[in-house]
């Protein structure tokens, strides 16, 4: 088994006695492509806000790369390698993609080294090729909220990218897409796992057949409910149970996507 | 290969237009200087000495408020802390025929000796220092416990209120330091020239422009390039800043006190040409003025910070010379039109409306579509190569 880059121990999370998070374990190896699924509500995004330093946790630890990042903050998160995309697009509006992936790969992120250090060639070369692949090369120029909702995000996964972290965490990157756009993140993503660990959280089920190479998470109520491949996830009774919220007929299976349409 | 070029060409271009920007801004300086003073009679052309270092100020509202996206409403401590800083250089320059080796105001409440604060205020290079360095430190300081804390948005305003408070009540309780309500005025020599006299006040007037020049050099800088691009990025989403590994607090610290300290420089040239400081310009109604500069010009616009400053003051002395009741209002009233039909201000609109206007009156058409499509090269491409 290779090297765990992402160790989650007896998580808990709670908030005035409410219970985000409840007692989760959780583990990534380095290199995975690890999609998250679960209800509303289920803690998916409280997840992703324990890993970056968001929120701290009440009781136990998250380990990355064997180091407890408790008492970092956000920002010394993600220096170490982890990069974290938004639900809804957040990129910097009044700036151009250019601009934005410019700062997003800069590498000495402190005050002076930003106000002093001209950006080096090599770096405007990098983001000459991700305003590429990200299909922005044509409005590399223009004000970010010119962009369409799907080249913000493709943006912003951008962004993600000129960070080069080790560890990308994706909260739904296909929201408000377009079929093809859909289809198009999914290969983005899968062509991005080869050279870093991703944890993508998703509620579009056809996308997570796309990508979901290998195991699947299911987070109910703060805690892992079971993990597995996604036609096994997929027809686990306790799963569908949840995604419907009633006892199901267990002789019958039913297609996770309907139950997520019926949601 | 073709994007090698592309770079090498966009940072020619850029470089172009920088010289042509320097060589415009070095024009309005010339012009000010020599041209200006032709025009205008003694009185006027002092009045527009104060508001040129009024507008120094204006910039460092506009970078901790238009860029930064910080509403300081405290810049009056910092001015006026610069203000004093020259004036007690002056009050120290004491004639030898003078009775006391006191300022007079000092042996007017019995003071027997300078307080020991006083000083250094003897030596010109330290009060030169001391007009940027006080307030810019203090700003500093004061900066790094707010945004440590994560204080923002209306806390923040408030908190630089609060410090205006105590340091009014501050300076307008010490009079054995500093004649208290009073303020310090009444200026005799400064370098053994009389500071009244027209000569010295147009030196002033001439060194305000150069530090005018020099400050608006400084804010483009800053605001230029990657530094102020993460500002833009502060100001329009902080957290996220944060997650791509910035962290914040280091440059909202280095911003404010710039900014400070921009302010000290400012006061200290101020109070030269009005020949007097006091807790006055600490008021909260100043403070807020100063915003109110930055906004009728346009905020995230340095012209339009210095355009500002002088456009409201001038207006502010002309109605106040003529319907001295009615000034407050105004303002009052400038500032609701302003926020209401000009949210960016005057620059904000000559870079929209008035370039339409612009265009209309010279008779070069535009299509109006959404700037979505304006601003989309492959539409465009379309437009120029295929026809409307």
């Amino acid at each position: 088994m290779s090297e765990k880059i992402l160790e989650i121990e007896n998580l808990t999370v709670s908030f005035d006695g409410f219970k985000a998070l409840n007692n989760l374990n959780f583990s990534l190896n380095t290199g995975e492509l690890r999609v998250i699924i679960g209800p509303n509500g289920a803690g998916k995004t409280t997840f992703l806000d324990i890993i970056t330093g968001k929120t701290k946790p009440t009781e136990g630890n998250v380990r990355f790369k064997g180091k407890n990042l408790r008492p970092y903050s956000e920002h010394q998160i993600a220096r170490m390698g982890v990069g974290r995309k938004f639900q809804t697009p957040r990129v910097y509006l009044n700036l151009t993609p250019r601009e934005n992936l410019e700062l997003a790969c800069n590498r000495f992120k402190n005050v002076f080294s930003t106000l002093f250090r001209k950006p080096p060639t090599a770096e405007r070369r990098t983001i000459g090729g991700l305003l590429e692949t990200i299909g922005l090369a044509r409005k590399a120029d223009m004000k970010a909220n010119l962009l369409s909702h799907g080249e913000k995000q493709w943006l912003e996964i951008g962004m993600l990218v000129a960070q080069s972290p080790d560890l990308l965490l994706v909260d739904e990157p296909v929201a408000g897409l377009t079929d093809e756009e859909t289809e198009l993140t999914g290969e983005l993503l899968v062509s991005l796992s080869k050279s870093h660990s991703i944890i993508v959280i998703e509620h579009d089920m056809e996308f997570v057949r796309q990508i979901a190479q290998g195991q699947v998470t299911v987070l109910h109520q703060g805690s892992v409910l079971c993990e597995g491949h996604f036609d096994e996830v997929q027809s686990d009774p306790r799963v569908i149970e949840v995604y419907l919220g009633h006892e199901v007929d267990h002789d019958q299976p039913i297609d996770l996507q309907q139950a997520a349409l019926q949601e | 290969m073709a994007a090698e070029i592309a770079v090498e060409r966009r940072i020619d271009s850029s470089k172009r237009r920088l010289i042509v920007e320097a060589a415009i801004v070095l024009a309005i300086a010339l012009f000010f200087i020599l041209v200006v003073p032709l025009l205008l009679s003694d009185f006027r052309l002092n009045l527009m000495g104060r508001f040129l270092a009024l507008a120094i100020v204006a910039l460092g509202i506009d970078l901790i408020w238009g860029f930064t996206g910080l509403l300081s409403l405290g810049h009056g401590i910092f001015f006026t802390l610069g203000g004093y800083a020259i004036a007690m250089y002056i009050k120290l320059q004491i004639p030898e025929s003078a009775s006391s080796r006191l300022p007079e105001f000092m042996s007017l409440y019995g003071v027997t000796e300078l307080p020991w604060f006083w000083k250094p205020f003897y030596s010109f290079p330290f009060t030169a220092l001391a007009v940027v360095l006080i307030p810019g430190i203090l700003a500093g300081l004061l900066g790094y416990v707010i945004f440590r804390n994560r204080i923002r948005g209306v806390y923040f305003s408030i908190l630089t209120q609060a410090a205006t408070i105590i340091f009014f009540n501050f300076f307008n309780g010490q009079q054995k330091l500093f004649n208290g309500t009073n303020g310090l005025t009444d200026f005799q020599t400064i370098f053994g020239a009389k500071v009244n006299s027209p000569g010295t006040q147009y030196t002033f007037y001439i060194l305000t422009i150069i530090v005018l020049v020099f400050a608006y050099a400084l804010c483009r800088w800053l605001t230029s390039g990657r530094f102020g691009r993460l500002l833009v990025a502060i100001r329009d989403d902080e957290s996220r800043v944060r997650f791509t590994g910035y962290d914040p607090t280091g440059f909202k610290v280095l911003v404010f006190a710039i900014s400070g300290a921009l302010a000290g420089l400012s006061g200290a040239f101020f109070t030269l040409q009005t020949g007097i400081i006091s807790p006055n310009s600490m008021n909260i109604a100043f403070s807020i003025e100063m915003v109110i500069w930055v906004a009728v010009g346009g905020r995230a616009s340095l012209v339009g910070a210095i355009l500002g400053a002088l456009v409201v003051n001038f207006a502010k002395s002309l109605l106040s010379e003529k319907f001295p009741d009615i000034w407050l209002f105004f303002q009052g009233g400038l500032f609701l039109l302003v926020v209401m039909f000009l949210p960016d201000g005057i620059i904000g609109w000559l870079r929209t409306r008035g370039k339409d206007l612009f265009r209309a009156a010279t008779g070069r058409k535009r299509i109006m579509t959404y700037p979505s499509l304006e601003e989309d090269p492959e539409v465009e491409y379309e437009r120029k190569n295929l026809g409307d």
